[in-house]
């Protein structure tokens, strides 16, 4: 048995100390040891991208970071959003445009949507596709995804223009 | 799908992290950013009794340029790298190339040295290595070793790099005013690993190619070079002729290995037309230079 690790992250502004073994992913830490079953397990491999979360203001995958290399810094999950405007913009407009149905996959999609807005506040509706592409959902056929995240997009640049 | 039992240790010095491995040897996986090697464990195709966690020494994160060169440091992750003004003036293959390497979650977590060191044959940074003459810096018991990337991919996930060593950095030579650099690959949905996939560097003597280096991933079981079509774009310009001519010889001079979905054949047609176009896209900024 490999020695348990000693582990202190702040998730959703919230700190937590765990003991956890080193071979544990973060996002099975984050569901099973926290509750927080808000981000998902697909494929587990880093392809799907439903167990997308944030780490230090960065989308990563939950699945191919280990829950020992949180150690010390922020974690930010689907359920820690709600305080963020351009966070509740995105779910108001996964909402309009239907851009979901079983909503696996909309945890993850919303952090990698978010993370789009704020580092590339002028994408294209290309690059918007391009930069969702690490995120698959098998319900919506994507376009109304991208739609929503247009809209966003769309809407934040005429609130800094008024 | 989850990773069988390892031990686990955070370095915060090389000098630690070169004691564990001396130690553990070939037992022992160095972590950097995990994002190939994770997988690996989940799936397990590997299965180290120890991973040496590298993430913590700040001294190998970081882009700079030295005398005559630009320094990746091993720890850069892809998005440091797409971010980077130097890289976009001194390595721009780097950025034709970075959008390539599979989805954003995944570049803010890989490392420029965690690619280079893993030497997947359909990884993009070995081949761009390989393409702009790049040397791989590397730290063992016995000190600093340079290590030139034409010597450094030795086949399927096989490198110079000793057991016992640890890539520090990769040094690239700057960019010049006569070079031209392209990056293309063919995959069946952005950001999967590519069927084939080209990185370019060509210098010009005025409208003729005064060198070439065409630097090829995801056709053998390692990234590597077409030597014999190089030589052949010396002092030619980029015509029509030229490319016939590049053509017939990489169809000659390519050996690719099927793969699931591909055959043989296939990637060597696939590599043709990346040649073509390439060198097309090369042709025609040169001919926008000279108007």
């Amino acid at each position: 048995m490999a020695e348990l690790q000693t582990i202190r992250l702040h998730v959703n502004g919230h700190v937590h100390t765990c003991s956890v073994p080193p071979r544990l992913h973060l996002v099975d830490m984050l569901r099973d040891e926290l509750g927080l079953k808000g981000s998902h397990l697909g494929c587990e491999h880093g392809v799907c991208g439903a167990c997308t979360v944030e780490v230090d203001g960065r989308a990563v995958r939950g699945c191919l970071t280990l829950a020992v290399q949180a150690d010390g810094k922020q974690v930010r999950t689907v359920e820690g959003l709600a305080d963020f405007p351009d966070a509740r913009a995105l779910q108001e407009s996964f909402i309009k445009h239907n851009a979901l149905q079983c909503g696996f996959c909309t945890p993850g999609m919303l952090l990698a949507a978010r993370e789009l807005i704020q580092h590339k506040p002028d994408a294209t509706r290309e690059e918007v596709r391009e930069w969702m592409s690490g995120n698959y959902c098998r319900c919506t056929g994507y376009h109304a995804i991208v739609d929503a995240v247009c809209e966003v997009l769309a809407q934040r640049h005429q609130e800094s223009a008024a | 799908m989850k990773s069988p039992e390892f031990d686990y240790i955070k370095v915060r010095t090389i000098e630690h992290a070169l004691s564990l491995l001396a130690n553990h040897g070939d037992e022992a996986r160095v972590l950097a950013g995990g994002q190939s090697l994770l997988p690996a464990l989940n799936m397990r195709l590997s299965e180290p009794s120890l991973l040496i966690d590298i993430g913590g020494i700040d001294a190998l994160r970081g882009i700079q340029v030295t005398q005559n060169a630009l320094r990746i440091g091993a720890l850069t992750t892809h998005t440091d790298i797409e971010n980077s003004a130097l890289v976009a003036q001194h390595a721009p293959l780097l950025k034709l190339a970075v959008g390539h390497i599979a989805h954003r979650a995944i570049r803010n977590s890989g490392t420029w040295g965690g690619s280079i060191a893993n030497a997947d044959p359909a990884a993009e940074w070995p081949c761009c290595l390989l393409a702009l003459d790049g040397t791989v810096i590397a730290q063992g018991p016995q000190g600093e070793r340079r290590i030139a990337a034409a010597d450094f991919f030795t086949g399927l996930y096989t490198t110079e790099l000793a057991d016992d060593e640890i890539l520090l950095a990769c040094d690239i030579p700057l960019a010049q005013r006569d070079d031209w650099f392209g990056f293309q690959e063919l995959a069946r949905r952005h950001g999967d690993y590519a069927i084939a996939g080209l990185a370019m560097h060509l210098h010009f003597a005025g409208p003729v190619v005064q060198s070439a280096r065409l630097s090829w991933l995801g056709l053998n079981s390692t990234t590597l070079r077409s030597r014999q079509t190089e030589a052949l774009l010396v002092g030619k310009p980029l015509d029509a002729v030229t490319l016939e001519l590049v053509a017939a010889s990489l169809r000659e001079e390519l050996d690719p290995i099927a793969d699931l979905t591909n055959t043989g054949a296939t990637k060597k047609h696939l590599a043709t037309v990346l040649a073509r176009r390439l060198l097309t896209q090369a042709n025609a900024t040169r001919q926008s230079v000279a108007a």
